[in-house]
């Protein structure tokens, strides 16, 4: 009755209904009424165009930075640096977007790359102390992401500008703003950018499952011991996985440099894009797919639970804690599991 | 065998996908057949019960209303409106709270849907999306507070809190006796720097020997730092700190009081910002709030959301509001520190500022003049 294919797809959807359910009594132990709750959830996140053009923008860096997470899990690493990524790419994105006066078809893919560039940079260096020095990816990349934010708001306050807390915007041959996209969802800030994230879910699906390197890199990260006994050159993978890692973080950085915000201010903490999207890997099982629709479950959340507090006065935190509830759940899979087949056996 | 789950997953997906599908529009369906029962109930109620048809709403920074600061001061002042006029939170006054910089634009939109007529953005952090979000909706009134932004729907209120910080400066170089001064600023920007040069200018006044030593937290919100840039000045024998710097303030009382606990003899000194800060200061009986620099935004917040009301929003123009409108003051809660002579002394200076004897300095090239002719 349960293959394990359908094991694999079961205990993500259990856990958000687990984590929603979980919200609701939450909500009934506080006084709030969990239907009136959701509904409001439900309408801020679908209620009208414009809230829905906001979800889409909100998903679109998360379904880069699920990818990030994703792709680097896949072959064994846990890049916990896609924050410091997704600066580096946002920056690189504006720094071209301002800074040059180019024709359209030149200038977006220009900063695109650049960002993508930036991160895969940003990537690269925990990738290479990894793969020559063994160094843990996960403390460069903590490290790295203090770097990146601070090197960042040096960078836009003495760099890019004289002293000010925000670059210029950037210029309209590098926005990935649309007129008509925002004018049919009543200013909503979606952007072209949702193209961009689908289609690089598309190529991470791709390089991992139909290229010798993908399979490589998916060997390396089952057993790397394996892998260099069969041939592989496993540090050179490290170093590939965490560069292609960091190019989908960069690309995310560059979803809220070109189309988001279209400039970049000083930050005085982290965005949360990239640590939202270790939850969104996770509960996305480290498929393509699966952190397109994670992405999208949290992106409704986000921007849902927004509108919880002026409609139905819950207040966004506990919105907050669902999302941790479902990551518990997501990350205690093993009793699903056991659960799951519990009733199997009974069922035979 | 490979193929057949793949089928399988793909008919979960466009199930699942047709259940979401369906459950949108059934629920869309309600919300936009809802929309006039509910949404427009609680606007009803929201204009009715008050006077007329009118609204009000809010959006914080980053800070959330209960930040001790200016956000919640703000929201002080719709509350002290809305309780004049018969309006409740929900009913006629209402505020959104802002957990990213990415919430700002999305949190106006949603206001101006549910038919406020005046929204305040509260901190110059949501300039950008007040300019934004103003000019899609020219019908809507919006009031930015701590910034200016041009728009004929936009009415822009700032502080001369060069003014308050002089006296703070004031209060301070009669305080010190190390002649060693602090500032400490949230981030570096044009706001938080005319609260530097007002001090410097204010102590310079006093006596130009002092030195005052300048740093910046760059957060506005990180009460480690805060206490960390304390804790090196204080050691470095300065003895009164001046924050302007939000949140990152905490930080700073905390390192004064934890010094004040361990040695109650030695004299440290906080002045406090945005509102009296006296409590944040109080440790068993001793006190190291000196004084703050009051700034009074629930003030402007009421009055601008007085004159919407009255039909005169003063859309398009720049509001300034300072020491002779009360706006800004010197809190003097702490009467043991604030002794007479430095009392007599802030208000003298008051005084002259009002008169405009003295133009106090707003930006750091001012200062320099200003220090120069001193």
């Amino acid at each position: 009755m349960f293959s394990n294919r359908m094991i694999n797809i079961l205990i993500p959807v259990l856990s958000v209904l687990l984590g929603l359910a979980a919200g609701a009594v939450i909500m009934l132990i506080f006084g709030y009424n969990p239907v009136d709750g959701f509904a409001a959830l439900w309408r801020g996140a679908f209620g009208d165009s414009y809230f829905f053009g906001e979800t889409i923008r909100q998903v679109t860096p998360y379904i880069l930075s699920g990818l990030a997470v994703a792709f680097a899990l896949r072959s064994g690493l846990l890049n916990i640096g896609v924050e410091g990524q997704v600066f580096a790419g946002w920056l690189a994105s504006v720094w071209i977007g301002i800074s040059f006066e180019l024709p359209m078809a030149v200038h977006l893919p220009l900063a695109i790359a650049a960002a993508a560039l930036a991160g895969a940079v940003w990537g690269f260096i925990p990738g290479l102390l990894k793969a020559k020095l063994g160094v843990h990816e996960v403390i460069v990349t903590i490290m790295m992401n203090y770097i990146a934010l601070y090197v960042t708001n040096a960078v836009i306050r003495n760099l890019l500008t004289d002293g000010a807390d925000r670059t210029e915007n950037i210029a309209a041959t590098a926005s990935l703003k649309s007129e008509w996209l925002a004018q049919m969802t009543f200013y909503s800030r979606i952007h072209y950018g949702f193209i961009i994230a689908l289609a690089m879910a598309g190529v991470m699906w791709f390089i991992l499952n139909r290229t010798t390197k993908g399979f490589e890199l998916r060997a390396v990260g089952f057993n790397q011991h394996a892998s260099n006994y069969a041939g592989m050159n496993v540090g050179r993978n490290i170093i590939t996985a965490m560069v292609i890692s960091g190019a989908f973080a960069g690309l995310a950085g560059a979803m809220e440099g070109l189309g988001t915000f279209g400039f970049m201010s000083i930050k005085s903490g982290f965005t949360n894009i990239g640590f939202d999207g270790i939850a969104v890997a996770l509960l996305g099982a480290n498929t393509a797919v699966g952190v397109v629709l994670a992405a999208f479950l949290f992106g409704i959340l986000k921007i849902g639970a927004l509108n919880m507090p002026t409609e139905a006065g819950v207040p966004t935190e506990l919105v907050e804690i669902i999302i941790a509830l479902i990551i518990f759940f997501v990350a205690s899979s093993y009793m699903i599991r056991w659960v799951l087949l519990r009733f199997k056996k009974e069922g035979k | 065998m490979l193929k057949s789950r793949f089928l399988m997953v793909f008919v979960l997906l466009v199930t699942l996908g047709m259940i979401l599908a369906a459950c949108g529009s059934s629920d869309n369906e309600e919300s936009t057949g809802g929309d006039s029962g509910e949404s427009s109930g609680s606007e009803d109620s929201g204009g009715d019960s008050g006077s007329g048809d009118f609204s009000v709403a809010m959006v914080t920074d980053v800070g959330g209303v209960d930040d001790k600061s200016f956000n919640q001061s703000a929201w002080e002042g719709l509350q002290a409106f809305g309780e004049e006029n018969g309006m409740s939170k929900g009913e006629g006054i209402d505020y959104a709270q802002s957990e990213s910089d990415a919430d700002y634009a999305t949190n106006l939109n949603r206001l101006v849907r549910q038919d406020y007529n005046l929204i305040f953005g509260i901190g110059y952090l949501l300039q950008p999306a007040i300019k934004e979000v103003a000019g899609q909706y020219p019908d809507t009134s919006f009031a930015l507070v701590d910034s200016v932004q041009e728009g004929d729907n936009i009415a822009s209120i700032v502080f001369k809190e060069h003014q308050g910080s002089f006296l703070a400066g004031v209060a301070a170089a009669k305080k010190t006796q190390s002649n060693q001064i602090g500032f400490i600023g949230g981030v570096d920007g044009s706001l938080i720097n005319k609260f530097e040069a007002g001090f410097v200018a204010g102590v310079k006044s006093v006596n130009a020997d002092i030195d005052v030593e300048i740093e910046y937290a760059e957060n506005f919100n990180d009460p480690e730092k805060g206490r960390a840039l304390a804790s090196n000045m204080y050691s470095k024998g300065v003895d009164v700190i001046y924050h302007a710097s939000g949140g990152t303030g905490n930080g700073v009382f905390a390192e004064a009081k934890d010094l004040k606990n361990a040695n109650p003899d030695e004299d440290v000194w906080v002045i406090g910002v945005d509102r009296d800060q006296h409590e944040e200061g109080q440790i068993g009986d001793a006190n190291v709030t000196l004084t703050s620099m009051v700034k009074r935004v629930d003030i402007a917040v009421q009055d601008v959301s007085e004159q919407a009301m009255n039909g005169e929003f003063p859309g398009g123009e720049v509001i300034e509001y300072g020491l002779e409108d009360d706006a800004i003051s010197i809190a003097e809660t702490n009467e043991e520190a604030m002794t007479e002579e430095i009392r007599s002394s802030v208000n003298e200076w008051k005084e002259k500022i009002i008169n405009g004897d003295v133009e106090v300095p707003s930006t750091r090239e001012e200062l320099e003049s200003f220090v120069d002719a001193l």
